[in-house]
C-alpha cells in the first residue's frame, strides 16, 4: 500500500475543507497538507448554495441582531459562546473572500451589496447574484492553487480513520480510478465532509452528501450531537427537491396557496404587506415556513396535481429584468426543468429536506473529543445552529470555522509526532480488507436500490416535517433492520477502476448509521423544539427537561446510546420564539422586561 | 412512477478497461415519465437493471459540472438534458469527445485540471489591502467586465466541441482561455502580464480558430469564443505597440 506522510490530513475539499487547507498553508507554510476529495473540489456540494453568507455590514445592524436571529432563530439550542465568536468574524471572513475575488454583487458606489433573507432582523445577507455558494467555492479552489504545500488527492475516496494511541493519526483513502488503496499519515486530520441529506427522499442535496465523515467520527466513539434537527426548507422544486434559494423571497417573492391567499398570514407570521418585511410573512424562518405548508395539506389547500402537492412561489410582481439580475439561476432552473416562466407564472413549491443542523460533536474551536481529529462544515456541530439554521449562516460558517480548524489543526500537529506508524499499517491493512468485503461479498442477496429507497422513505414518514412517536419508532425499526439486511448487501461489480457502485455501497453503509442517529435522537426528544416537531402530546418546547444537546453514541451492531449535553447560555435567557407582529411584541416585552428589572 | 410510463432504449457506450479491448455499445430499455432527465435515466439503469455502468454526476441542478457526456453526438449535461427530446427514437450516450476515457462515461480530466492549475487562476492584486482595510471598491459595471467568465463550472463541455482542441491537447482551450481572462478583466487584479505568457503562447489565444462552438454547447453562457476574441486583439495591439513604445510595452 502506499503511503503518504503529511501534517494535517483534511477529509472533503467543499468551502470548508478548502478554507482550512489555506488556514493550514497560511500559518505554517512548512507543514504538509493531504486535502483528500471524493470528487474534484469543485464539485463538492458548497456549490449548490444559492443565497448567501451573513455578516453584519449596515450601520444599523449590529452584533447583537445577527447574535440574537441566530440564537432564536435555533430555538435556544445554539452554544451562545461560539455564536458570539462566530458573529464577531463572519465579516472579516467575507472580506477576505472579496479579496480573494469572490465576485460579490455590489451597489452603484462600489461597495458589497446586502439582501434580505428569512428570520434576520436587518439585511445582512452577502450574495454573488444566486450562485453564492459555486462563487465562493471556485473562489476558495482557484485560491488554493496559490500554496504549494496543499497536495491535492482528487477523487480520493475516504474509507476510514486511523485512531492508535487514543488519537487520530491518519486516514485510508481509495484512488477512485485504479482502486488502489494509499495509507494519509498525518499527524492532525479534518473532516470536513459535508452534510448527510441524502438519507431522506425528498432533498436538495448532491449525490454525493451521504454523512461520510459523520459516520466514521461516529464508528470511532466521537459523538453525533443534536442529530434529529433536519431542516426543510420550504421552496423546493416538487419530485426532485431542487432548490429555490429563500433569496426569492428576500427579493419580494410571495407564497400563494391553492386560493392564490398569502397564507403565511395564518401561522402567526402576519400581518402581509406588498414588500418583503424582515421577520415578516416569507421571510419568517425556515422550520415555521415548511410547518406552514404541511398545516396547508392538512386543511386541503394545497394544489394536487401529477406533482403531488404544491404551494406556490409568485415572483411575478419582480418583472423579468429584475429577476434576471438577482435571480438567474432560478429563472434558469424554472423555465428549464418545469418550463416555468416565472416572469409570468407562479414556481410550483414543496418543502424539502436540506440540511442537517447538528454532527460531529466539536467544541468551539472544531476539536472533538478525540486528540487530533477535527471538524467543520455542514458535518460538524460546532453549535452555531441549534434545532433550526437561520439561512445564511452556514456559508460564512465554512469561512469562520474553517480557518479555526486550520489554524488548531496545524497546532496540533506542531505539537506531536506519529506515534507507532507499524501498527497504523496494520490498522490500514484491516481497513482495506473491510472496504474490499463490500465488493467481494459472494453470498449477497439485498438489491442496495432498494436498501437506500426503504431507508429514504422511512426517515421520511418517520423523521420529516411532523412527527409521531409510533411512525419514529417504526422508522428506528426499519433503519434498525436495514442495517442488518445491508450486511448481505449484492453488489454486481468486481472491478477496480473507477467502480462507482462500490463507493455507493461503502456510503450506503454511512448513510445507514447516521439515519440511525437520527432517528434514534428524534424518538428520545420528547418535545418539540424547532425543525423537531411533535404532534403526539409533546406539543410545546420543554427547556426544564430537554433544554439539552442530545450526543448519539455509536455502539457497533446495536442501537445508538443517547446521552444528553448542557447548552451554553451567555447572554440570551431562553424566551418566546415569536415573529410577524408577535414578534414585534415579544420584542418591546423583552426590552421593558430589561429596562425595569 | 407515474400513470402516463413510456419506455425509451438508451444506448450506452462501455468502456471496462479491465475487460473490454475497445469501447462497445450496450442498449437498455428504460420507463420514464417527461419530468426524468438523461441522468435519471442513466440512475435507473445503474440501479435497477446494470450495476456496472460507471457516470459522475452530483448536484443535479447543473451546477457541479460533474455530469458532461455526448449526447445523440452533443457535448450536453445530462441532468438538464431530458428524455422526453429523445422519444419515441431513443438516444446514444457516449463519454466527452477529445478526452481519455477512464471508464464507460468517466472521462480523464487531469489535462483539464493541470491547465487550470497553470494560469494563475487568483487574484493576483494590483494593490495589496489589509483586511482592515475593508473591500475593495468595484462598480456594478467594473463587476460586469468579468463576471460572466467567472460563471464557468468547469464541465469540459467546450473541451468535447473544441475541434482545435482535439487536434492538438497541448491547445490550452476554451474554458481556462476565459478562466485566465477572468482574472486578467477583474478591477482587483494586477497579473494579467504573469499570465500573458501563457495566453500569448502559440497554445494560448493564437491556437482558436474561431469554430466558436465552444459558446454555442457552454451550458452557462460563458462564452469563452468572446474571451479568446478580445485577447487575441489585445495581444495584437499589445505587439505591434512594442515596435512604436520607447522601451516597449512590456510583456
Amino acid at each position: 500500500m502506499e503511503v503518504f506522510k503529511a501534517d494535517v490530513a483534511i477529509v472533503g475539499a467543499g468551502g470548508a475543507g478548502l478554507r482550512a487547507a489555506i488556514a493550514v498553508a497560511e500559518a505554517d507554510p512548512k507543514l504538509k497538507i493531504a486535502l483528500i476529495s471524493k470528487v474534484y473540489p469543485m464539485r463538492s456540494h458548497t456549490v449548490a448554495a444559492e443565497g448567501g453568507a451573513a455578516a453584519v455590514t449596515r450601520p444599523d445592524d449590529s452584533l447583537d441582531h445577527h447574535f440574537n436571529d441566530t440564537v432564536g432563530g435555533g430555538d435556544w439550542l445554539c452554544e451562545q459562546d461560539v455564536v458570539e465568536y462566530f458573529v464577531e468574524h463572519a465579516h472579516e471572513e467575507m472580506v477576505q473572500m472579496e479579496h480573494w475575488g469572490c465576485p460579490w454583487s455590489r451597489k452603484e458606489d462600489g461597495h458589497v451589496n446586502v439582501r434580505a433573507f428569512g428570520g434576520m432582523k436587518i439585511e445582512r445577507t452577502w450574495f454573488a447574484a444566486d450562485k453564492t455558494g459555486f462563487h465562493m467555492l471556485h473562489t476558495l479552489f482557484q485560491t488554493s492553487i496559490k500554496y504549494p504545500s496543499i497536495k491535492r488527492f482528487d477523487e480520493y475516496f475516504c474509507s476510514d480513520l486511523m485512531v492508535e494511541d487514543g488519537r487520530c493519526q491518519g486516514v485510508l483513502a481509495i484512488q477512485i480510478a485504479t482502486g488502489e488503496f494509499t495509507l494519509i499519515e498525518a499527524k492532525a486530520v479534518i473532516i470536513a465532509t459535508g452534510g448527510a441529506g441524502r438519507v431522506f427522499r425528498e432533498n436538495t442535496n448532491g449525490g454525493i452528501v451521504t454523512g461520510d465523515g459523520m459516520a466514521l467520527a461516529y464508528r470511532h466513539g466521537v459523538p453525533l450531537r443534536d442529530m434529529e434537527f433536519v431542516q426543510y426548507h420550504p421552496t423546493c422544486m416538487p419530485r426532485t427537491g431542487l432548490l429555490f434559494t429563500e433569496a426569492c423571497r428576500g427579493e419580494g417573492g410571495f407564497l400563494l396557496n391553492k386560493d392564490g391567499y398569502r397564507y403565511l398570514q395564518d401561522y402567526g407570521l402576519g400581518p402581509p404587506e406588498d414588500k418583503p418585511r424582515n421577520k415578516f410573512m416569507e421571510l419568517g424562518p425556515r422550520d415555521r415556513l415548511s410547518q406552514a405548508f404541511w398545516h396547508e395539506q392538512q386543511k386541503g389547500r394545497t394544489i394536487e396535481g401529477p406533482l403531488g402537492s404544491v404551494v406556490q412561489l409568485d415572483l411575478r410582481h419582480l418583472g423579468e429584468a429584475y429577476l434576471r439580475e438577482r435571480l438567474p439561476q432560478i429563472y434558469e432552473l424554472a423555465e428549464e426543468f418545469l418550463g416555468v416562466d416565472p416572469a409570468h407564472a407562479p414556481i410550483p413549491v414543496v418543502p424539502a429536506v436540506h440540511y442537517t443542523m447538528g454532527g460531529i460533536l466539536a467544541d468551539g474551536k472544531t476539536a472533538s473529543s478525540l486528540p487530533g481529529l477535527y471538524s467543520v462544515g455542514e458535518c460538524s456541530s460546532v453549535g452555531i445552529h441549534g434545532a433550526n439554521r437561520l439561512g445564511s449562516n452556514s456559508l460564512t460558517e465554512l469561512c469562520v470555522f474553517g480557518k479555526v480548524a486550520g489554524v488548531e489543526a496545524a497546532k496540533f500537529a506542531k505539537s506531536v509526532s506519529i506515534s507507532n506508524p507499524g501498527a497504523i499499517e496494520k490498522q490500514a491493512a484491516a481497513a482495506q480488507a473491510r472496504a474490499l468485503g463490500i465488493v467481494n461479498n459472494s453470498g449477497g442477496t439485498e438489491r442496495m436500490a432498494v436498501l437506500r429507497t426503504e431507508m429514504a422513505k422511512s426517515m421520511e414518514s418517520g423523521c420529516g416535517i411532523y412527527r409521531l412517536g409510533t411512525t419514529m419508532q417504526e422508522t428506528c425499526n426499519k433503519i434498525d433492520e436495514l442495517r442488518q439486511r445491508y450486511k448481505k448487501l449484492k453488489l454486481e461489480d468486481r472491478s477496480k477502476v473507477y467502480n462507482t457502485e462500490w463507493l455507493l455501497g461503502i456510503e450506503l453503509g454511512f448513510l445507514l448509521d447516521v439515519a440511525q442517529s437520527m432517528a434514534y435522537s428524534a424518538i428520545n426528544r420528547k418535545e418539540s423544539r424547532g425543525s423537531h416537531q411533535r404532534i403526539d402530546g409533546f406539543e410545546q418546547r420543554d427547556d426544564a427537561n430537554f433544554l439539552k444537546h442530545s450526543l448519539a453514541y455509536y455502539t457497533g451492531d446495536g442501537t445508538p446510546r443517547i446521552e444528553y449535553g448542557d447548552v451554553k447560555i451567555t447572554k440570551s435567557k431562553p424566551a418566546t420564539r415569536a415573529y410577524g407582529a408577535a414578534g414585534v411584541k415579544a420584542d418591546k416585552d423583552r426590552k421593558n422586561e430589561a429596562a425595569n428589572g | 412512477m407515474a400513470e402516463n410510463e413510456k419506455i425509451i432504449e438508451i444506448e450506452v457506450l462501455r468502456y471496462r478497461p479491465e475487460q473490454d479491448k475497445e469501447p462497445v455499445l450496450q442498449t437498455y430499455k428504460v420507463p420514464f415519465t417527461d419530468d426524468m432527465s438523461v441522468l435519471q435515466g442513466l440512475q435507473y439503469i445503474k440501479d435497477y437493471l446494470d450495476g456496472t455502468v460507471s457516470f459522475r454526476w452530483s448536484c443535479r441542478m447543473a451546477i457541479c459540472g460533474s455530469c458532461g457526456m455526448m449526447i445523440d453526438g452533443k457535448p450536453k449535461l445530462s441532468c438538464k438534458t431530458f428524455l422526453r427530446d429523445y422519444y419515441p427514437g431513443g438516444l446514444r450516450v457516449e463519454a466527452l469527445a477529445h478526452l481519455p476515457i477512464e471508464r464507460d462515461l468517466v472521462v480523464d480530466a487531469t489535462d483539464f485540471v493541470t491547465k487550470l492549475e497553470s494560469i494563475k487562476p487568483y487574484i493576483i492584486p494590483k494593490e495589496p489591502r489589509a483586511l482592515e482595510q475593508g473591500e475593495y471598491l468595484q462598480t456594478p459595471q467594473q463587476r460586469d467586465m468579468y463576471e460572466q467568465f467567472s460563471s464557468c463550472i468547469n464541465c469540459m463541455l467546450c473541451y468535447a466541441a473544441c475541434p482545435q482542441y482535439g487536434l492538438n491537447p497541448k491547445f490550452t482551450g476554451p474554458g481556462i482561455l476565459a478562466l485566465m481572462h477572468r482574472y486578467n478583466a477583474d478591477s482587483r487584479d494586477g497579473g494579467q502580464a504573469e499570465r500573458n505568457e501563457l495566453g500569448y503562447a502559440d497554445e494560448g489565444y493564437w491556437g482558436c480558430t474561431a469554430v466558436g462552438y465552444c459558446s454555442e454547447v457552454c451550458p452557462k453562457g460563458v462564452d469563452p469564443a468572446n474571451a479568446i476574441n478580445q485577447n487575441k486583439m489585445n495581444s495584437a495591439i499589445n505587439y505591434f505597440t512594442r515596435f512604436v513604445t520607447p522601451g516597449g510595452a512590456g510583456k
